[in-house]
């Protein structure tokens, strides 16, 4: 039998502190195989922001800062061009990206500020106990919209990956799901080239990440990845919006 | 990266004073919003930071601005933001974050009057939030109160060197008057933040090769280490109001009517001063330069003999409480003050002080 991917070397080893079913083991490894491939562990930093995707600092072994919710493009900011060296990224969830990081978001991504963001979109608030997120789809129920998202009043899901990929700032773009062995693979490729984007050509690059919350969306695992394809994707198509 | 350009005695305003001062404390970094007044402070940085071979960015909010101060904290470079009374209030959020990560860094607050949007008017309004707190959760920032514009320039070059001692954000509260005024200084030998050691803890590619990774995070995983971080932020706080408690006591030695003021109210209290001891008074001022950590034994140390104090503020009455626990009931305190705008006179003050002491009506 031939070994084809081993255990990432950046990997601390400590257990993913996260629920049976969600995506964020699955998104973290591959952000540590392309560190691994692309030799950075050395000079990469992790901006962590606030909801699960805090705890990502304690499974990668690299440099970490800890920013306030939804402010981790502007700690990254800071960090690279104080650091112009290091490859600096961001790991953020829809709350925090797209809700109360709006417009940290938005302005480092018109700067075109060298950093590459790994946006995490389940769709939904996960660590705070499922409420509505800029991302929730309509009709979605949560916990504080328990009828289901209604546009009249809370208006419509935000396309982060378009909406990003309009500004001229940014160097790479792309939605991708993780829900299958062959998306997975996809994946890999664009995490490995929003890090390139910042390598090699000093860009801006995100890669959005279809993922699911099973159980948030009180639904089982195998489920919520059958959910992913019927409801995530028509209204979150995937694909690359954006590649200078 | 090249140094200053300005001659080392020039006529400055205050606000540029404090820019000019902070490059040669070493700043290679700034980020800020701008906001009246203070914005000669974020302008200047604007010409002379590029010049110097650093970053300027006027960003997108005083909670980007933060943020990003935040973030070249943690590369262990030095940093500072500038901002008056509502974008400071916006800003409480990072330093809450900078305090409990323990990052370094400048803050300006040259402050507005009343609460809300206020006016560009001086005022001393900001005492509480600066010195009390201001963002969430048990800490302290280091705070300094400049009486003129020789102390914007020196104050914000030392307070690099202070918040890298102690790695905790330090602020500079001016008011509007202090930021404008303007007045001959004599400007501080530039550091070279080439020749600055580079952090143990730092993030970042320049900080390598080291064995091990860093963490900056503002808190822990598990409740037995957020109690112990809260209790070495507090053993901190009790070293640095050890060692750097700071202020100006003039004509005290045998007052018997001590003022207390800070900033530029001091600056009119001490015309006071001379006019009551003109008049046979002795009267005394007593200056914190440190709003935190307060004078607290200095003033204790008073109030066992003198007949009273009088704290002078452009507030509604804000360090006055401090004034108070520290006299011990052992001295009456008064007040002259307000908030809005109203800039006491030195006649005001001396009047004041005489009607204290029983000699004329207020």
């Amino acid at each position: 039998m031939r070994l084809v991917k081993g255990r990432p070397r950046c990997l601390t080893g400590a257990g993913f502190l996260y629920c049976p079913g969600c995506h964020h083991g699955i998104v973290l490894r591959l952000v540590a195989e392309t560190i691994d491939e692309l030799g950075i562990a050395a000079k990469a930093v992790m901006v962590t922001s606030i909801g699960c995707s805090v705890r990502c600092w304690t499974n990668l072994d690299i440099d970490a800062c800890q920013g306030a919710h939804g402010r981790g493009l502007a700690v990254a900011t800071g960090i690279k061009r104080a650091s112009p060296g290091s490859v600096v990224f961001t790991y953020q969830g829809d709350g925090d990206l797209a809700a109360i990081g709006m417009a940290e978001t938005l302005h480092a991504a018109a700067r075109g500020e060298a950093v590459t963001v790994i946006f995490v979109n389940n769709a939904v608030f996960g660590a705070t106990g499922g409420q509505m997120a800029p991302t929730t789809l309509l009709g979605m129920k949560t916990s504080t919209y328990p009828e289901g998202r209604d546009a009249r009043h809370t208006g419509y899901p935000i396309r982060v990956a378009e909406l990003l990929a309009s500004l001229e700032g940014v160097t790479y773009s792309a939605r991708v799901a993780v829900n299958s062995p062959a998306r997975v693979r996809e994946a890999s490729r664009a995490v490995r080239k929003a890090f390139l984007a910042q390598m090699d050509k000093e860009g801006f690059g995100i890669v959005e990440v279809l993922s699911a919350c099973p159980v948030n969306l009180k639904l089982s695992p195998v489920e919520a990845l059958k959910w992913i394809d019927d409801a995530m994707i028509p209204c979150f198509p995937l694909g690359v919006f954006q590649e200078r | 990266m090249k140094g200053p350009e300005i001659a080392p005695r020039t006529m400055m305003k205050g606000n540029e004073a404090l820019a000019e001062g902070a490059l040669r404390g070493g700043c290679r970094f700034y980020f800020g919003y701008p906001i009246t007044p203070q914005n000669e402070l974020l302008e200047y940085m604007a010409v002379h930071l590029p010049r110097c071979g650093g970053v300027f960015l006027q960003t997108e909010s005083e909670l980007a601005a933060i943020s990003m101060v935040y973030g070249v904290a943690s590369t262990g470079r030095r940093a500072m933001t500038s901002s008056s009374s509502p974008g400071i209030s916006l800003m409480q959020e990072g330093i809450s974050y900078l305090a409990s990560a323990e990052l370094p860094c400048l803050i300006v607050n040259i402050t507005r009057g009343s609460p809300g949007l206020g006016r560009i008017t001086p005022a001393q309004s900001d005492y509480f939030q600066a010195v009390k707190g201001g963002g969430h959760g048990d800490y302290r920032l280091i705070v300094l109160a400049p009486v003129g514009v020789q102390e914007m320039a020196d104050f914000a070059c030392e307070a690099f060197e202070l918040a890298e001692r102690y790695r905790a954000p330090v602020m500079i509260l001016g008011d509007g008057i202090v930021g404008q005024m303007m007045e001959p200084v004599r400007l501080p030998c530039p550091v070279d933040p080439g020749e600055t050691p580079v952090a143990r803890w730092a993030v970042g590619e320049w900080s390598r090769p080291r064995a091990r990774r860093n963490l900056v995070l503002s808190a822990p995983l598990t409740d037995p280490e957020l109690r112990q971080m809260n209790l070495d932020l507090q053993e901190k706080y009790h070293r640095i109001a050890q060692a750097e408690t700071r202020y100006e006591a003039y004509r005290t030695e045998d007052a018997e009517m001590v003022i207390v003021a800070f900033g530029i109210a001091a600056r009119l209290s001490m015309e006071a001063v001379d006019s009551l001891r003109d008049q046979g008074v002795r009267a005394g001022l007593l200056r914190p330069i440190t709003l935190w950590p307060f004078p607290s034994r200095a003033l204790e140390d008073l109030s066992g003999r003198v007949l009273g104090f009088l704290v002078v503020e452009m507030n509604e009455g804000q360090m006055v409480e401090d004034v108070c626990a520290c006299s011990l009931g052992r001295a009456p305190v008064g007040f002259l003050g307000g908030g809005g705008g109203f800039v006491p006179t030195p006649a005001q003050i001396a009047k004041r002080a005489l009607s204290m002491l029983g000699g004329v009506p207020a």
